[in-house]
């Protein structure tokens, strides 16, 4: 082989496509030492390096608060874009409807998504926008300092030692509920839980909710908080234990049959769900909404992947977009001739 | 009662006694109730009268509502090629039990009147001409259907009118089968209908008492109608867009729905797929957020909406001026808010559009006074878009946009696309970096990447008000200052590329109108009348753009006054004439408005000019 016509040798530590973590990392975090939100942008990073994405593909978006900012601080050579609060579907869905050939990945919170954004954020889901769609939840608007949000569960105490008392807004059953096809919820502090279900929404086409309960360590991280990490801790609830097997891997068998579930999604990847001792099916609907409904009575906190289902189109196939992105297409594709506006005015003689 | 100056009054009333018919030059008006299908029908009385080479023009006064409230539809033949509205009736067709009365009522003497017979309106006015038509009995001849019945009853009033008017027949019978294209069943009913209309008129009635009538004239041969939304949607087709996204309001829902309609026939491709993505919205909000999430990453976006509409797309349109993202919204101006008059057609968004959202915003809006500019304002608006990176506005109204307007047919743009300063990886390579918001150029206009553009330095990271050239973060005074003297900067330069004014100045006058948009009709035929009754020359700017040009102030000191009119309460457009102007010649700005929410008449504005000007020498 001539070594003149190979590319260079990919560094140490390159992915399948040739990038180390570091093309994967963006701006350093603003947000409090400690916060949530940072140690998910860290999986966002690792999951994202690892299933092998090419950075300048990535859309990201966002809405206003905390979670919001977190775009600026992961993939810095992927395009970002902050925009209104609780806007950010909208803008994703535009941006997928200009280019079907990025991934989008939206980053919001529990204030932007489940109370000024609720409107867009259910019309996404309906729609099943092909995107990864993030909650940095932690039941608190910490950018005004320590209001409660709408995921705030009811007797959950405020700093302030106010009480919450209106119920929780449960964006996992409302996702389901809204057709949307995976819905998976996390916890800030199980990184490795987090990557996996993340690799598979890399996996997944259509909208992947992700709920991630994120503490906020300033304002809702107290005794009497119900998203605090020793409550999220305390209170966890593992449906199964994840792992991830891309589509450029081989299958391995290393559990005995029956003690582990796999779903194939729809890049060829699977993921394996071992099995805890509940034998819960995630492809079935209605047992995930039991199942929630089962947890938040008894206050625990459900993760896992909670819900999957390969086989419903996304709102691109539904509108027979052409296969090149519609933002690059040239005049004489979008542009009708001559001839078409003749054809028309006759009509209109 | 008429508000026509006495002179003119008593030429017509004069000519109705004595002379022949008045030739081309009339108007009938239909009084029916909405959702018993007259639509059709006064579309195939006004193409007839087109047919015949007559200038007219069709509007549509309807209430929102689905079926049982009045609506009135008025046609206008000018033999001299007025189309604005004319406030005079001076033929009725008084099909609606409700309004018969006032209907008869409101008419000038000597008018003629054709009416169901049941509703006995010949007891109101001894000075007007009645005919009489038992409708509702002649439909039941054609069919037993009662539903179908009150549909034909439409068609054969329109055979009485085309008997009366001596319509040609065989106009009729085409713009019939045009209307009803290819539904064989529906042409064949309709034709029976219109002939026992015509039948009846011809049989019961002496039309020689008629004082109007049609004769064949070429004034409109190889002319198209077409309404505005329509016009607009050809406008952007052409223009190649491909992204639009909207949400359903009155008078704009028609914009995007004939878009899809001739897209799904001249955008999908040879593997039957879309080179487009239409999408109805759950609320305003997302169907701007879409079209500038579209507009980011590169593609020819617009949305379309009313008053309303852009109140809620404020928030993300002053995102889309702060960080530079290209947007088309149309907005096609009528009554509101809330329920009451959605129906009706005002110019009243005017400052809400100029200035639209919170902090420092200013924006392009485009003034198309026709159809045909519906089309080409429709084409240029992305042009403009991509090429200043910001939102432009389309300003229509529900008068031009929903009514049909007679035109020349559109002409082809013969031009490229103008994509803008879009960078992409190949320049990238030669450049090594770029400036998002950095003015290169020294014409305020930054260049921009799309994602997905393969080049390490292609990223960058939108934000609203806090950004330094390169995207960074910042909230450095000096950052933002900078930045918002560029927007300025830009925001001028686009003064010279937008849709520059037509000024006519008239010999010897020392006033002049100053309008826009569908005002332009009624200022037309007012300039005419103020010539012909007044002997009074006038000028006439009018306006095709905001931001304005330098063509502006010269006007102004040209003239010792100068009239804007348009159609709204509160002087919109002339409170910006009035900051643009500098203080000398302010005391030249007078105002005239007309906001009832029918389109504006040139009478209306005939008089109020003279009224103005007498007060002027007092």
């Amino acid at each position: 082989m001539s070594t003149t016509l190979q590319p260079p040798s990919p560094p140490k530590n390159a992915n399948r496509l040739g990038y180390t973590m570091a093309d994967y990392k963006g701006a350093d975090s603003t947000l409090c030492a400690g916060c949530g939100h940072d140690a998910i942008t860290s999986q966002i990073i690792k999951a994202f390096y690892e299933y092998g994405v090419e950075p300048h593909r990535v859309a990201k978006l966002s809405g206003i608060g905390c979670s919001s900012k977190t775009p600026a601080y992961f993939l810095s050579k992927a395009h970002g874009f902050n925009g209104v609060h609780g806007r950010m579907p909208a803008l994703a869905t535009g941006v997928m409807l200009a280019n079907q050939s990025l991934v989008a990945i939206g980053v919001s919170g529990d204030g932007d998504t489940a109370s000024i954004g609720m409107g867009q954020f259910v019309h996404m889901l309906r729609r099943n926008i092909p995107m990864i769609y993030i909650i940095e939840n932690n039941g608190v608007y910490g950018l005004t300092k320590g209001q409660f949000s709408a995921t705030a569960d009811l007797g959950s105490k405020a700093k302030s030692g106010v009480m919450n008392d209106l119920p929780a807004i449960d964006v996992c059953v409302m996702a389901i509920e809204l057709g949307c096809n995976f819905v998976a919820r996390s916890f800030a502090g199980d990184p490795k839980q987090m990557v996996a279900l993340l690799k598979a929404a890399l996996g997944h086409r259509g909208t992947a909710l992700f709920d991630v309960i994120s503490p906020c360590v300033t304002f809702n991280n107290h005794e009497g908080s119900t998203k605090s990490y020793k409550y999220a801790k305390d209170h966890e609830e593992l449906l199964h234990e994840i792992s991830f097997v891309p589509f450029f891997e081989q299958i391995t068998v290393d559990y005995a049959e029956g003690e582990t579930k796999d779903v194939e999604l729809h890049d060829g990847s699977h993921i394996r769900l071992r099995k805890t001792d509940k034998g819960y099916d995630p492809t079935n609907k209605s047992e995930a909404l039991n199942m929630l409904r089962k947890c938040q009575d008894s206050n625990e906190f459900l993760t896992g992947l909670i819900y999957i289902n390969e086989q419903k189109p996304d709102f691109l196939s539904l509108l027979n977009i052409a296969d090149d992105p519609l933002a690059t297409l040239p005049q004489e594709r979008t542009q009708p001739s001559e001839q078409a506006l003749k054809e028309i005015m006759a009509e209109l003689m | 009662m008429s508000n026509q100056s006495p002179q003119t009054l008593v030429a017509e009333e004069e000519q109705l006694r004595n002379g022949g018919p008045v030739i081309n030059d009339f108007s009938i008006q239909v009084a029916t109730v909405n959702g018993s299908g007259s639509q059709s029908s006064n579309t195939v009385l006004m193409r007839s009268i087109f047919q015949m080479g007559i200038p007219v023009s069709g509007k549509n006064l309807f209430p929102s509502n689905i079926a049982g409230l009045p609506t009135w539809f008025t046609i206008r033949a000018n033999k001299e090629g007025w189309i604005a509205r004319r406030k005079e009736i001076d033929f009725l067709v008084a099909m609606n039990a409700e309004t018969g009365r006032e209907d008869v009522m409101n008419l000038d003497p000597s008018r003629v009147v054709v009416y169901e017979e049941t509703l006995k309106l010949n007891q109101y006015r001894k000075d007007l001409t009645f005919f009489p038509v038992p409708f509702a009995k002649l439909a039941t001849e054609i069919t037993p259907d009662s539903r179908l019945r009150k549909l034909l009853a439409n068609m054969i009033y329109v055979g009485v009118v085309g008997e009366l008017l001596e319509i040609d027949p065989s106009e009729m019978e085409l713009a019939l089968t045009k209307q009803f294209k290819g539904k064989a069943k529906a042409v064949a009913l309709n034709k029976t209908a219109l002939d026992i209309g015509r039948k009846f008129a011809k049989d019961n009635f002496d039309r020689t008492v008629v004082p109007y009538k049609t004769q064949r004239m070429n004034a409109t041969k190889g002319k198209i109608i077409i309404d505005g939304n329509t016009a607009a949607a050809l406008g952007c087709m052409f223009a190649g867009v491909t992204v639009a996204t909207w949400y359903p309001i009155t008078p704009s829902s028609s914009l995007c729905e004939s878009l899809a309609d001739y897209m799904k026939e001249y955008r999908i491709e040879k593997d039957d797929k879309a080179s487009f993505a239409i999408v109805q919205a759950e609320d305003e909000l997302a169907a701007v957020g879409m079209a500038i999430g579209a507009g980011w990453a590169g593609a020819r976006s617009m949305t379309s909406t009313a008053g309303p509409g852009i109140s809620l797309m404020q928030e993300f349109i002053g995102l889309a001026y702060y960080a530079e993202i290209p947007v088309v919204i149309f907005d096609i101006t009528r009554v509101g808010p809330s329920t009451g008059l959605p129906t009706r057609t005002q110019q009243s968004d005017i400052l809400s559009m100029v200035y639209c959202s919170h902090g420092d915003t200013k924006h392009i809006v485009l003034l198309p006074a026709s159809v045909e500019e519906c089309f080409t304002m429709g084409y240029d608006a992305f042009d403009l878009s991509e090429r200043f990176q910001t939102p432009v506005f389309v300003m229509s109204d529900l008068d031009l946009g929903m009514n049909n307007w007679m035109s020349d047919p559109f002409i082809y743009p013969q031009k490229k696309f103008d994509r803008g300063k879009v960078l992409n990886a190949e320049q990238l390579k030669k450049l090594g970096s770029f400036q998002r918001y950095g003015d290169v150029d020294g014409d305020g206009i930054p260049y921009r990447t799309l994602p997905g553009t393969d080049h390490p330095a292609a990223a960058y990271f939108t934000r609203g008000s806090g950004h330094n050239e390169h995207a960074a973060y910042s909230e450095r005074p000096d950052d933002y200052k900078r930045n918002m003297d560029r927007l300025s900067h830009k925001y001028d330069m686009t003064r010279s590329q937008v849709p520059q004014p037509e000024v006519k100045y008239a010999k010897g006058s020392n006033i002049g109108f100053l309008g826009f948009g569908t005002t332009h009709w009624a200022l037309i035929e007012s300039l005419d009348q103020l010539q012909r009754e007044y002997s009074l020359p006038v000028s006439y700017y009018r306006l095709r753009a905001l931001p304005f040009t330098k063509e502006l102030i010269e006007f102004f000191e040209k003239h010792d006054r100068v009239y804007v009119v348009e159609q709204n309460r509160d002087a919109q457009m002339a409170m910006l004439v009035k900051l643009e102007l500098p203080a000398e010649l302010v005391g030249r700005l007078r105002s005239i408005r007309h906001y009832s929410g029918i389109p504006i008449d040139a009478r209306f504005v005939t008089d109020e000019l003279i009224a103005a000007e007498k007060g002027e020498q007092n």
